[in-house]
């Protein structure tokens, strides 16, 4: 059974301006000790994707479909009483800014306590020395005297592994890494990309993995989703998406990297771009709403939406002209 | 942190120039009301002479706090009681009042403040910012002629006016201050539940609430993150608004008729009285500043990124 399982997610922000629909149909499954990437350009959802899993949009404004399963259990109907209990226990988030995300009025030590004192039931100096711990454990050195550091004594790659080690406190099921790497000096990348591998490896830790960098994706992810416009449009293996991408968007996404740069006939290499803007978040038409800006696209594409079709095992895809064989 | 005393030391120095300056532009010789307006010439000379109103005034000043560095703040010019011994006598009648009227502040203005940021855009939110607007525009004069009329007059439930020392009676002591300090308290509540309210919500949208959140955290303990953030703010507000209390203490005073320390400046001023006026100005300068010194302390307990910067200052 696989520990998540998103069904037809669909999260509406209600705005002055009308709906904004930032998730419009999203499903997928998360098995046990696996890493799995949501990839888009900016405003493609899936940050929204994220928060919604452990209900952290949380304003009244919001309108949530679809179903959220942990380990089988609907936490769609959960109050937020029982959510609580979710939260930091079994469901835990590393956000993307590790300049804010930690408060700079208590020190590091009391905040890893904090998650402790509320779901392990550890008295106040048991939960301080399992701070110690966890600070080891994400490669902070000198723990005993970090406990007492406050924020801003920290460097930015410093308070990131703070945050994971209150994200990995009660050693959750499920973490979801928000763009975790993304404020960081890319030196310091790579050291918190291995954080997550060895609490995988170690722990089991199942991850979603948000980013637009699909070097880190390469990098840790075992499966890819490629999101675009509230949809995941493609989703397969890390190997699969980078041998044999379909999906036009997709790659599109993967001739922007430099290293795909195509060689032109002077000699020089060019990046190649995607024409043409993302849609408005404000309708769902029935049709691709890739259309516009894909080469491939034809009037099938604006009648009807495609449906997500298997390629190979594990691999599918939604669209009606999917590309085949390895790109140049 | 001792440059920060320096600079209050050189702000209570400059305000005892501006304090003794500004006594002596007052219209009205004090030498003229002390002998009497058709007094003997030689009279008002002598009074002069006596109170060294007739030398420069650059000599008045430096023998002025020459002597009150050693606490003598010289005579009253009325009674010749000594201005220590009178503003001794006037203090602690207006620090109660003060003391009391800030614990109305906080209390009203704070809880206020609070459920109004959290129930944002509730009834109680509404309410709340219908009487800080209220609170914050209605003269301290008014509301205390309303409070009489209507507790006083109407419901004869407290006393309109009068003063009971502590040391007298307690109970009667409180039951005759409760309505100054309600009234000298509301203007304050009003700006501190405006601010609490502002900042609040500004810290409550903040990232490390939201990790709070995530980390399963009830609704109580996100607030209190927020909160500890947001106290900064209204520490700074209830330093700085100190000085408007010293003023509305004057005016509560005059009206609820209590003896403190803005009746004996009042009454100083329509009788020239310069030893007690520039005494009381001068002990009203040094609460100011001394409050403003234990607020920048305050600072470095709530926001932890002061402490480095405040032992460097």
């Amino acid at each position: 059974m696989s520990v998540l399982e998103v069904e037809h997610l669909r999260v509406e922000f209600g705005t002055e301006n009308g709906p904004v629909i930032a998730v419009k149909d999203v499903s997928f499954r998360l098995e046990k000790g696996e890493i799995l990437s949501l990839v888009g350009e900016s405003g493609c959802g899936k940050s929204t994707v994220a928060m919604s899993i452990p209900r952290l949009l949380g304003d009244s404004h919001v309108t949530l479909g679809g179903s959220v399963r942990l380990n089988g259990v609907d936490l769609s109907a959960f109050s937020e009483k029982r959510m609580q209990a979710v939260r930091g226990k079994e469901i835990s988030v590393v956000f993307q800014e590790p300049m804010t995300s930690l408060n700079p009025a208590y020190t590091v030590g009391s905040q890893i306590s904090e998650v402790l004192l509320r779901h392990e039931g550890l008295s106040r100096r048991a939960a301080l020395a399992r701070a110690v711990e966890l600070l080891e454990l994400v490669g902070i050195p000198d723990a005993q005297r970090r406990t007492a550091a406050f924020p801003h004594e920290l460097s930015g790659g410093m308070r990131q592994r703070v945050m994971i080690a209150i994200a990995v406190a009660c050693n959750p099921v499920v973490l979801i890494a928000d763009e975790p790497t993304t404020a960081l000096d890319v030196t310091i990348q790579a050291g918190v990309l291995d954080i997550f591998r060895r609490l995988r490896d170690n722990l089991g830790t199942s991850i979603v993995l948000i980013t637009h960098d699909l070097g880190v994706v390469a990098d840790i992810a075992d499966r890819v989703a490629i999101m675009y416009a509230g949809r995941i449009v493609e989703m397969a293996s890390t190997a699969a998406i980078f041998a044999a991408p379909t999906h036009p968007y997709t790659r599109g996404l993967l001739g922007a990297l430099p290293s795909r740069a195509v060689m032109q006939t002077d000699g020089r290499r060019r990046l190649t771009d995607i024409p043409g803007l993302v849609p408005s978040p404000s309708t769902d038409p029935d049709e691709c709403q890739f259309a516009p800006r894909c080469a491939s696209a034809s009037g099938a594409c604006t009648a009807a939406r495609p449906a997500a079709d298997l390629v190979a095992v594990g691999h599918s895809v939604s669209c009606y002209h999917p590309a085949v064989g390895a790109m140049l | 942190m001792l440059q920060r005393v320096i600079t209050s030391i050189v702000t209570l120095f400059l305000a005892s120039i501006v304090v003794f300056v500004g006594v002596r532009l007052l219209p009205g010789d004090p030498a003229l009301v002390l002998a009497g307006e058709t007094a003997d010439p030689a009279v008002v000379a002598a009074i002069r002479e006596q109170f060294g109103l007739n030398q420069p005034i650059w000599i008045q000043y430096f023998n002025y706090v020459g002597q009150a560095l050693q606490g003598n703040f010289g005579v009253s010019t009325r009674d010749r009681i000594p201005v220590a011994e009178i503003l001794l006598q006037r203090l602690p009648i207006t620090l109660e009042l003060a003391g009391l009227a800030i614990l109305v502040g906080v209390l009203i203005g704070l809880t206020a403040g609070i459920v109004s940021a959290v129930k944002r855009g509730s009834f109680a939110d509404y309410a709340a910012n219908v009487f800080g607007l209220i609170g914050l525009s209605v003269p301290h004069f008014w509301l205390g002629m309303l409070a009489i009329l209507f507790f006083a007059i109407n419901l004869q439930a407290l006393p309109a006016s009068g003063y009971v020392a502590f040391t007298e009676d307690p109970g009667e002591n409180l039951r005759r201050m409760i309505l100054p300090a309600l009234v000298l308290g509301t203007g304050l509540s009003a700006v501190l539940m405006r601010q609490t309210r502002a900042a609040l919500l500004g810290q409550l949208s903040a990232d490390y609430v939201r990790t709070a959140r995530s980390k399963g955290v009830s609704r109580n303990r996100e607030v209190k993150h927020a909160l500890r953030n947001s106290l900064t703010t209204v520490v700074t507000v209830l330093g700085l608004q100190l000085g408007a209390l010293i003023g509305g203490a004057i005016i509560t005073e005059q009206i609820f008729v209590i003896p403190g320390f803005g009746k004996l400046i009042i009454d100083a001023v329509s009788a020239r009285n310069y030893p007690v006026l520039q005494g009381a100005v001068l002990v009203a300068v040094t609460g100011y500043v001394l409050v403003n010194l234990a607020v920048d302390i305050a600072y470095a307990y709530l926001n932890p990124r002061m402490r480095l910067a405040g032992g460097a200052r």
